[in-house]
């Protein structure tokens, strides 16, 4: 029958089971503890039972809510339709009018660059809005170097710089690097613009503390971002304030006797405004406070200083004072990519931590040669600085005094020269930030139709970027003049002349004042 | 016609046989010797011409890629010219393809570029319509995952002791930055550089090899030895010659000669060396505004926009596409570049299971059902990012299971072909030209053109109208740096070398030869017994090692055999499952992965690698009369369903049978 051999196999398996039981080792100890308590206090079984019940679900339970607290259980069918539902809105928003008009703008260069460019509609115009202020970009020793590297190394390294695509070129531009700025050691970045948003995560954690300039550029505002450190904002330039800032930070943490990481990040040259930092008195802070310094000198490299060394030249500072200086290599020097030179350790803990280093590949050989040759240039002949400066004097002398719309916000000695409009203009005319920002697109218009290429400053992303809670920061669109020692000082001359002239016909065209008149 | 013999290594001693004909060759036989001094007859010639025809008549049968200039015709002047020729007079030849700067030249290019061996080494990287099955993981015996386990044990044991007394006693270096030292928190944390500093510091020096020359099929490491436990390196001045297992080479653009380098080197003589300014300044040329319409024609989009950096690509991306209220739900395996761009956008970010649709699926529902955490208010956008082929796993996303519900959620899709575009395909053209689907259907297609193209940086391609807004919005473009002349033209020239614009038949026989190595050398591998991660058109071949010791091991021994390869662990792979990546490229040929092969069976064996089970693949071929259809039906006649034999092949056999069954469905 079907039942007895159901029966006898049921019977035979618990056989088998409690014998396998029986010779597990401390199974008669338990099966005893078991018998005697039910024996004694039934009631003490039952609560050991739900115990053990509870001990077991609790292991199997995960350690965290699941789900958060306002979540919503729904049945499959009403998700269906929430699904069916949803509309996403479209993957971009359209187009503004002011970057439709800005897109269309974008002047399309033929061939190479340099002081005189030829655009796409095949005029010849002066080039005053790259930052090819030596012109080596022409040189043609240095392009026959770069050529000889391509023929021993290719174009591309083909791998990040931890899996074979270090170089012996990257590391002999590295100590060329080293060796220009008289730092320990230097890291090559394969692209400038990302060097410091990954420089600054790589020291600054979560609880350390950052205290940065209100002006900085917008991949230190991302580095500041990522590193999801506290970030403290002092005026810019203002060094009473800096200081205010950081002995408030000094006591705070004094008072909690906690130690964090401090950092100290500012600009050589600002790139949103163009003036220089106070390097001594930051590094006289820096020490009384105990804070570490990262400089950015992205614009200042190759720039500022007798042979283009940077601030710390400029100003006669010991360059082994700051901790950390974040260079290009990609605007003057003519090559690609960007540097972080500081001492042995801060260097060697960016080769795994910095992220835009461990995860992308490495610079091409031929950029890097390039980097070699232009700091050779530089260190070899000063003289080309010195005509650069004179040709900024020569401009500068046909804009700022004489304007009587904009005045230079930059440093006299850097060649890229940002010009705002001035705060009696703005105000009489009740100029918004998109206001200026067109009336100085119309600028570069205008310019160019009189045969001089110039540029705007791109302060619209990091203006987008700008929460509610940093509304007093005051970034003014400017005018972008980047002088070259290309040209000679008549050309200069005549160009600054042109560029006045376009900012003066813009100014008092009729559509514009008209339009802000009734604004 | 004289052509070069292609066999590596020994090609400058073949070149100088055929020179001079009438020596011997010391590795003939004695009779052969004999025979030669006696009847003068140039047997050996004979032969070795014979040889020579062969081997050209293999040449020519395909459109094979050569070295520069010697594809030249040779032009006979004693028959063409003369009227009456004279017999005892050597024939004249204009073209002398011998001199020994010919020679090195070849060799040069070779070492590039390997010749192909054998036409049929092609295979066309395509997928066949089967819904794509996730790869089988094979586990090795319980030792190695108890063994490996131990081992970060006692590394972590011991690292921590070492600390412990290093920070109070030592006054080494080593420990500067982590003390708090006159006022100054240290630089780096203890906790944070814990693992670099004692676990991967004791391996350091198979990371970073330093290399010079061109990282094509071989690559020369610059010799260097350690006096203090890898802190500091002294460099020998010598080289090394080691086969290139390590390069993102994909598809051979790594030359220094050729067309592309040729192009380039003329464009930098044009243009210079760079366009010192930003996309939105003065950096747009009408260089770089070809090389966007050529990659938007290449991946199938209307619109695309180049970078000079491919991590910027990722990281500067995501904030112009979504910010605050939007989700993204990305790949857990995906690369930095997406999660740092993810992070700096402001969206809310979810990471759903390598691959697994049925994951996506869930959290897709969850999120539309859900809402925004909190306020429930539906989402703004839902973006899904995956990459096309995963550079630490060899595995390809799964890119029909996403549209499928892509389809149903109407979620944004971003797929990042940093490794697949070039590299899979018929065309080249990335994962959408592999699985045979319209790109249209992708939202956006991101890449990078360092790997593929030999170059550097990285492009976005999408429809215009989101081309364009990318472009002023993109901050990477506004602020950064513009791509320079060299890097332009060589993805300008390696692009139309792959359509077949420049030298037909040439990008064809790169695209299929990387197709053809790829599935060789998985195959070989996973016949000889190692644990091979990955799917079987990947050009990237991770294989397992587990134990840490074997990491750095692994990279010696093959090291010792002249092979430079990647070897990766904790963090980038799970802790247990260190691994070694092999990366191949159109460079390579058979006989480079036949070496390889059988560095791979010793190393084997000496360091225990073999453990496959044998349910990822590498088993024996079907006896006769069974095809893959019934081997099911098969097995269960026999009896042997569910045995499954662990696969320990002999070198000769995998290197015997392997080119033709890597052309079949790899078993």
């Amino acid at each position: 029958m079907d039942l007895h051999e159901a029966q006898a196999y049921l019977q035979a398996s618990l056989h088998e089971i409690s014998e396998a039981f029986q010779k597990v080792p401390g199974s008669a100890v338990l099966i005893r503890y078991i018998q005697s308590s039910y024996q004694n206090d039934p009631v003490r079984s039952a609560i050991e039972l739900i115990l053990v019940i509870f001990f077991v679900r609790y292991l199997l339970s995960p350690s965290y809510p699941t789900h958060d607290p306002n979540y919503v259980k729904l049945r499959e069918d009403e998700i269906d339709e929430l699904v069916k539902e949803w509309e996403p809105e479209p993957l971009v928003s359209p187009q503004s009018a002011l970057q439709e008009a800005e897109a269309e703008k974008v002047p399309v260069i033929v061939g190479p660059t340099g002081p005189k460019v030829k655009l796409a509609n095949g005029r010849t115009v002066t080039n005053l809005a790259s930052y090819n202020f030596y012109n080596l970009n022409a040189s043609e020793s240095i392009k026959e170097k770069a050529i000889q590297t391509l023929r021993t190394y290719g174009v591309g390294p083909c791998g990040p710089p931890q899996f074979y695509g270090t170089q012996d070129v990257h590391m002999n531009t590295e100590a060329d690097i080293a060796a220009f700025l008289g730092t320990q050691s230097s890291i090559l970045y394969a692209h400038a613009f990302s060097t410091i948003t990954s420089v600054i995560p790589c020291f600054c954690k979560r609880g350390d503390v950052i205290v940065a300039d209100k002006m900085v550029n917008y991949p230190i505002r991302k580095g500041l971002e990522a590193s999801r450190s506290t970030i403290r904002w002092y005026n810019h330039n203002d060094m009473e304030d800096l200081e205010k800032v950081m002995s408030k930070v000094a006591q705070e943490q004094a008072k909690k006797k906690i130690l964090t990481r401090r950092f100290i990040v500012t600009e050589g040259l600002f790139e949103m405004v163009g003036d220089c930092s106070d390097l001594p008195k930051l590094i006289e802070l820096k020490e009384k406070y105990k804070f570490r310094l990262a400089l950015d000198e992205t614009n200042s490299f190759g720039v500022l200083g007798r042979n283009g060394r940077g601030l710390t030249e400029a100003q006669n500072v010991d360059s082994e004072a700051v901790d950390v200086i974040i260079g290009s290599l990609s605007g003057p020097l003519c090559a690609a990519g960007g540097f972080c030179a500081g001492s042995k350790d801060v260097v060697q803990h960016q080769r795994i931590n910095a992220a835009a280093y461990t995860y992308s590949a490495a610079l091409p050989a031929m950029s890097a040669v390039t980097a070699s040759e232009t700091l050779n240039v530089l260190q070899c002949n000063p003289d080309i600085l010195i005509q650069c400066r004179e040709n900024i004097r020569a401009m500068r002398a046909q804009l700022d005094p004489r304007s009587d719309w904009v005045k230079c916000t930059s440093d006299p000695e850097n060649p890229v020269m940002l010009l705002v409009l001035k705060p009696e203009v703005i105000q009489s005319r009740r100029l918004t930030i998109e206001d200026q920002d067109r009336l100085f697109l119309e600028c570069c218009e205008e310019s160019l139709a009189n045969g001089v290429l110039i540029t705007r400053l791109k302060c619209m992303p990091l203006i987008d970027s700008l929460g509610p809670l940093n509304a007093d920061v005051n970034i003014q669109p400017a005018l972008k003049v980047c002088i070259t020692s290309g040209l000679s000082k008549k050309e200069i001359e005549k160009a600054g002349i042109t560029i006045r002239h376009a900012i003066t016909k813009v100014m008092t065209r009729k559509t514009n004042r008209q339009a802000n008149l009734s604004g | 016609m004289p052509r070069k013999i292609s066999i590596p290594f020994t090609g400058s001693s073949t070149m100088s046989q055929s020179e001079r004909p009438g020596e011997r060759r010391p590795s003939q036989s004695r009779g052969n010797r004999l025979s030669q001094f006696f009847s003068s007859s140039p047997k050996a010639k004979d032969q070795l011409s014979a040889q020579q025809a062969l081997m050209a008549m293999q040449n020519n049968s395909t459109p094979s890629i050569t070295g520069p200039g010697l594809s030249l015709p040779s032009i006979s002047l004693s028959t063409v010219a003369t009227s009456e020729p004279h017999a005892d007079e050597p024939p004249k030849t204009i073209f002398q393809p011998t001199s020994s700067s010919e020679t090195s030249l070849q060799k040069r290019f070779e070492a590039q570029f390997g010749p192909l061996l054998h036409p049929t080494h092609r295979y066309v990287s395509k997928h066949h319509g089967e819904p794509l099955q996730a790869p089988v993981i094979d586990e090795p015996p319980y030792y190695y995952v108890l063994t490996t386990y131990i081992s970060y044990l006692l590394l972590l044991a011991l690292g921590h002791i070492r600390d412990f007394f290093g920070k109070r006693f030592s006054k080494k270096p080593l420990y500067r930055t982590l003390r708090a030292a006159n006022g100054y928190a240290p630089l780096n944390d203890d906790f944070d550089s814990f693992y670099t500093r004692r676990l991967k510091l004791r391996i350091d020096d198979v990371f970073a090899r330093t290399s010079t020359g061109v990282p094509g099929r071989f690559i020369n490491l610059m010799d260097r030895v350690s006096d203090n436990f890898n802190e500091s390196y002294n460099y020998l001045g010598t080289t090394t010659e080691t086969l290139n297992m390590s390069s993102y080479n994909y598809l051979g653009f790594a030359q220094s000669e050729g067309p592309c380098a040729n192009a380039v080197e003329e464009c930098v003589r044009r243009f210079g060396l760079s366009f010192c300014s930003s996309r939105a300044d003065a950096g747009t040329s009408d260089l770089v505004c070809e090389v966007e319409r050529e990659i938007a024609a290449f991946v199938g989009k209307p619109s695309a926009m180049v970078f000079s950096m491919g991590f910027v690509t990722n990281a500067s991306s995501f904030p112009a596409l979504v910010s605050k209220g939007c989700l993204i739900l990305s790949d857990e395996l995906n690369h930095a570049s997406i999660r740092l761009g993810a992070r700096l956008s402001g969206a809310v970010i979810r990471s759903f299971k390598h691959n697994d649709m049925m994951d996506l699926e869930k959290r897709l529902r969850e999120a539309i059902a859900q809402g925004q955490p909190r306020t429930h208010r539906p989402w703004k956008k839902i973006l899904v990012a995956v990459e096309g082929l995963y550079s630490m796993e060899g595995t390809m996303c799964d890119l029909p299971g996403i549209l499928n519900l892509k389809d149903t959620y109407k979620f944004a899709l971003y797929v990042d072909e940093a490794h697949s575009v070039g590299a899979l395909g018929p065309n080249g053209r990335g994962i959408c030209d592999y699985f045979g689907i319209d790109p249209s259907r992708v939202d956006i297609l991101m890449g990078t053109l360092t790997k593929s193209f030999g170059a550097n940086g990285g492009y976005v391609a999408a429809d215009k109208h989101i081309i364009d807004k990318l472009r002023s919005t993109n901050a990477a473009t506004m602020l950064g740096e513009s791509p320079t002349p060299a890097v332009l033209m060589q993805i300008l020239a390696s692009l139309k070398i792959i359509t077949g614009e420049m030298v037909p038949g040439e990008g064809e026989e790169r695209l299929q030869r990387i197709a053809f190595n790829s599935r060789y050398l998985r195959l070989g591998l996973k016949r000889l017994g190692l644990i091979v991660y990955g799917h079987d058109d990947s050009p990237i071949i991770p294989i397992a090692l587990y134990n840490p010791a074997k990491i750095s091991a692994f990279s010696h021994e093959m090291l010792k055999r002249k092979i430079s390869v990647v070897v990766v662990g904790y963090p980038a792979t799970p802790l247990i499952s260190s691994r070694a990546r092999f990366c191949v490229s159109s460079a390579h040929n058979k006989d480079d992965l036949d070496r390889l092969l059988a560095a791979c069976d010793e190393v084997g064996d000496i360091l225990q690698l073999k453990f496959s089970t044998g349910i990822a693949g590498g088993l024996k071929p079907l006896p006769e009369g069974v095809s893959p259809e019934n081997e099911a039906a098969w097995r269960r006649a026999n009896g042997l369903e569910g045995v499954i034999e662990a696969p320990r092949w002999s070198l000769e056999d995998v290197i015997a049978l392997g080119a033709a069954d890597a052309k079949v469905r790899l078993r």
